[in-house]
């Protein structure tokens, strides 16, 4: 329903707003303004200069490997969220449509896995990836999320919700279980898969930690690490060209976050404030 | 007494029936072929990069290590006894603890004051809110990156605007005290568009119809927001707090790119340290023992989030 | 407390008027109900009355007094919401006091209100409860019981009943309708079920398409509907409308050339619409003089509905008392005759005349009544 408001309620309020968003916004602003600057400019501490161009860009894209490392990471996004997608629908799938032995005390064992944070663990997984010989590939940064527990979680509550009589008559029709789980369980649940491969998606592409110690050259290293690379190589160095790398980076996620922001938004509360 | 039984649905009857007589399909036996296929994958995938390696990591916590990482000495509890003895560790633990509760308690408050102030119905609202949320798109590398350059001691922003003011200017990433303060601002800001998303979600779910009483009872502003909006919300509230202190725990990029642990180990919080200890100094029972302590601070705040979940205050 | 509602209109854009030109006097203690489809502004009116919402045009007077700019808490009055409103965090108790501690009432005094509110509902056994372990009539009790502690003598309430079960409310109706007699309140009361308005108002207000249709006591409203609107909408089941023209020579009114309604002289040639009540018809069995056939029956035990086509294509439903269940079969031939009164609207849905007795097919003069909507 409306709001009864007077001028001065109003305008204090676009005020605050406006405060607000200058605090939000800046970051992104001072990043993409300094992105067109000639790093001279920027060294110097003109940042109102009017030299602007995208020589920045163009050199990043030259001179640096960074649409190497947006490759790399899509490349590894892409399949980490395909095969999480397949293998959390098909233990949330166990998990509520199997009837077996321990299905409680396994169920059990997946929740505590979200309990453990994956920072503490490294050190094994990374001492298992060497003698694996997978180090520095595609493999060491997907194969360890080929499956979450947290999107087994998510798509159980998901499936508990087809009602029952639904599998009752798959049975009486003599649907087997993988049948049922692909022709009924995975459309029903569309919404959430979606809302699990950005999430998943969205992971991948920020890790930052594990893509660090196990890749050693730009051929496979993911896009937050080549980041990282950047800047250390440049600190006091090239400023225009480091912007310009992070808002070559920043960008599409941006514009993906606007697209998808209704469907994400109901997304994350319907799981979470369940 | 037919109306009774209607209420089972018919294959929870049939079921009924079924378990007195036990003859017939065994469900159990046909399902446990399918559970293989259905869940073998994943249980594998993690019992190879989740259990085996947190049973590992403790296992190595008991031990000496050589430079190659292998366990060479058993020595019991001693390496705990030594770390939470070592004051550098101890410093460690407390520096985390300050950034954890800073960032939590900013990153609601604002949070907070962004989806409430953005709940307003102005016009050209729109725009606030996306603007708001904008920061969940953006990775630990890019806040970073942008970061830096606000904080940047001669061209960045922060000291511009001191000079300005005719404050001190400072040098923000190597001092002491202003580095932990430059990377609690930065994460707050990398935290509060997924938070204002999810709290502005809740404040529109409260009923409309609670405000309307609460204004014909002629109640303040200030009244309703902090006992009709707050309570209404806490869950939400709670939800938020936890993932953003379990998150600031697990801490590592923006510490890596913007301070990297200095200046003199002031921001050295407990994921640094265990890099650094195992990568960089090679001392990998250290590093695991750090790993566990890390372990178990993470899993309490989970637990006490799962058990929050559970009883769900559902109204 | 009496309240004037002074021409009080509503538009949201500037060009389309949600409510207009809504003027009225609700005397004080009086039970007032505001009735209407959905949608057709009524729960906007009671806010703009309550000030929650703004008024596009008007003024609103309570006790002689301009209220139109001031806010809800100024007005002194109180609100039931159809939702209940209830704070889930907030015991029964407490949902009770809500907002009479913000009065600066000491804590002794509220006490009381709430006791006394709480026992007029039969509460009392609840007040430490929270709203979650409460059915929906206990919940919508406890909203009634806040109303009635905050000691206005103005209360609103939006469809209060809507969310509760048939029997419940039936129940609630009654209970409703006691306490305002018992507190001497001024209700006013919105809904959407005309059976609730006709057996709780002292008058009521219709609303349709952003005006007023009619005010009145409900016996008025159903014996004189000021339009076809009203006319259908009161009444179950609802009042056949039926096409017809004038015939001047016969001087009758005519649908489908096989029913004829009696008329007094002096009528223009014109189109005009008939209604009828579903009491209003006699049905006969007469093969060969017959009008109609059967579409359809209801047994209703002590009565029976029964549906007909006229040979002319219109439906009709006709309510017969059938105390010897008389089996009405499909497509039989039957004759269907006027009996008792009979409205006559012209072609604009206005109420043009009323014709027809209680006693029969014929009309007397004192029942003629020719008036216009108020």
């Amino acid at each position: 329903m409306e709001e009864v408001m007077s001028k001065k309620e109003r305008i204090s309020r676009y005020v605050v707003l406006c405060l607000l968003s200058v605090f939000i916004l800046t970051p992104f602003v001072l990043g993409l303004w300094t992105s067109f600057l000639p790093t001279a400019d920027i060294s110097s501490g003109s940042l109102f200069s009017t030299h602007i161009s995208l020589d920045n860009y163009v050199n990043a894209m030259k001179n640096t490997a960074i649409i190497r490392y947006l490759l790399n990471s899509l490349v590894i996004s892409v399949l980490t969220t395909a095969f999480q997608l397949i293998f959390c629908s098909m233990s949330a799938y166990a998990f509520v449509f199997l009837k077996f032995r321990g299905r409680n005390f396994l169920f059990g064992l997946f929740l505590a896995t979200m309990m453990l944070p994956f920072e503490a663990e490294v050190i094994p997984n990374f001492a298992t990836m060497r003698q694996l010989n997978l180090l520095n590939t595609y493999s060491v940064m997907v194969v360890p999320f080929l499956t979450s527990a947290f999107g087994t979680f998510m798509l159980r509550q998901n499936f508990k919700q087809i009602p029952a009589e639904l599998k009752e008559a798959s049975d009486v029709c003599g649907l087997s279980h993988w049948k049922f789980y692909t022709k009924v369980t995975l459309p029903y649940a569309k919404i959430s898969l979606l809302t699990l491969a950005s999430y998943s998606f969205l992971s991948s592409w920020n890790q930052y930690l594990w893509p660090m110690l196990t890749t050693f050259s730009d051929k496979y290293r993911p896009v937050q690490d080549g980041l990282r690379q950047l800047q250390s190589q440049e600190t006091f160095n090239d400023w225009g060209m480091i912007q310009a790398s992070a808002a070559i980076v920043v960008i599409p996620t941006l514009i993906v976050l606007f697209i998808g922001q209704k469907s994400f938004k109901s997304g994350i509360n319907e799981g979470a404030v369940k | 007494m037919e109306q009774v039984d209607q209420k089972k649905s018919l294959s929870q009857q049939l079921h009924d029936k079924a378990s007195k007589i036990s003859i017939g399909y065994d469900i159990e036996a046909h399902d446990k072929h399918y559970a293989l296929l259905f869940l073998g994958p994943s249980l594998l995938i993690l019992s190879v990069f989740v259990f085996y390696p947190m049973i590992k990591t403790v296992w190595m916590s008991f031990f000496l290590t050589n430079s190659l990482g292998k366990p060479t000495v058993f020595v019991g509890l001693q390496n705990y006894i030594d770390l939470f003895t070592s004051s550098a560790y101890l410093n460690s633990m407390k520096a985390t603890f300050i950034y954890v509760l800073f960032v939590s308690i900013l990153t609601i408050v604002l949070g907070l004051l962004l989806a409430q102030t953005a709940s307003s119905k102005l016009k050209g609202i729109g725009f606030f809110r996306t603007a708001f949320s904008s920061t969940m798109g953006v990775s630990v590398s890019v806040a970073a990156i942008f970061w830096l350059f606000i904080f940047n001691p001669s061209v960045g922003l922060v000291n511009k605007i001191a000079e300005f003011l005719h404050l001190p200017v400072v040098n923000w990433l190597t001092q002491p005290g202003w580095a932990m303060f430059a990377i609690i601002v930065s994460t707050v800001w990398m935290n509060l568009g997924f938070t204002f998303l999810i709290l502005f979600g809740a404040l529109q779910s409260v009923p409309v119809t609670l405000y309307e009483a609460a204004r014909i009872a002629g109640v303040s502003k200030r009244y309703q927001f902090f006992n009709i909006t707050i309570p209404m919300i806490s869950p939400t509230l709670f939800f938020a707090a936890i993932i953003t202190l379990i998150d600031a725990f697990k801490s590592f990029g923006l510490i890596d790119m913007m301070t990297a642990g200095g200046p003199n180990n002031t921001t050295n919080l407990l994921v640094y340290r265990i890099y650094q200890d195992a990568f960089l100094n090679g001392n990998y029972a250290l590093a695991s023992t750090e790993s566990v302590v890390l372990a178990i601070i993470i899993a309490v705040f989970t637990l006490i989030q799962f058990k929050f979940l559970e009883k769900k205050v559902t109204y | 407390m009496t309240i004037e509602l002074k021409n009080i209109g509503k538009s949201y854009d500037g060009n389309s008027w949600t409510l207009n030109g809504i003027t009225t006097e609700i005397e004080s203690g009086e039970f007032f109900a505001i009735v209407g489809p959905s949608g057709c502004g009524k729960s906007t009116l009671l806010r703009m009355i309550a000030g929650l919402i703004s008024i596009s045009e008007g003024k609103i007077e309570i006790d002689g007094k301009d209220v139109t700019n001031l806010p809800p808490q100024d007005r002194n009055l109180t609100m039931v919401f159809q939702n209940y409103a209830l704070f889930p965090f907030l015991s029964v108790r407490d949902n009770v006091a809500f907002g009479l501690k913000e009065h600066k009432m000491d804590a002794e005094e509220i006490k009381r209100r709430v006791d006394e509110a709480l026992d007029m509902v039969n509460l009392t056994e609840y007040g430490d409860r929270k709203p979650r372990d409460l059915s929906g009539g206990q919940r919508q009790r406890v909203a009634v019981a806040r109303a009635i502690a905050s000691d206005a003598e103005i209360c609103l309430m939006d469809e209060p009943l809507s969310n509760l079960d048939a029997q419940l409310r039936g129940k609630m109706r009654s209970e409703i309708r006691m306490l305002q007699q018992k507190l001497g309140l001024t209700m006013i009361y919105v809904t959407h079920d005309q059976v609730e308005a006709m057996t709780m108002a002292d008058r009521i207000m219709v609303l349709h398409d952003s005006k007023i249709q009619q005010i009145g006591t409900p016996l008025e409203i159903y014996n004189h509907p000021a339009n076809t609107f009203v006319a259908e909408f009161f009444g179950t089941p609802r009042m056949n409308l039926l096409e017809a023209t004038y015939d001047a020579r016969l001087n009758k009114l005519v649908v489908d050339e096989s029913l004829e309604f009696d008329c007094e002289d002096g009528m223009d040639r014109d189109d005009y619409i008939v209604g009828v009540r579903p009491s209003g018809f006699s049905v006969e069995k007469a093969a060969d003089r017959s009008n109609a056939r059967v579409v359809n029956a209801e047994y209703l035990g002590n009565m029976s509905i029964v549906e007909l086509e006229l040979d002319g294509g219109d439906e009709i439903r006709v309510t017969v008392d059938d105390e010897m269940n008389h089996d009405w079969m499909i497509n039989q031939r039957m004759l269907v005759k006027p009996q008792g009164i009979f409205y006559i609207f012209d072609k604009t849905g206005k109420l043009f005349a009323k014709g027809g007795s209680s006693n029969g097919t014929s009309r007397s003069e004192e029942e003629f009544v020719a008036t216009a909507a108020r």
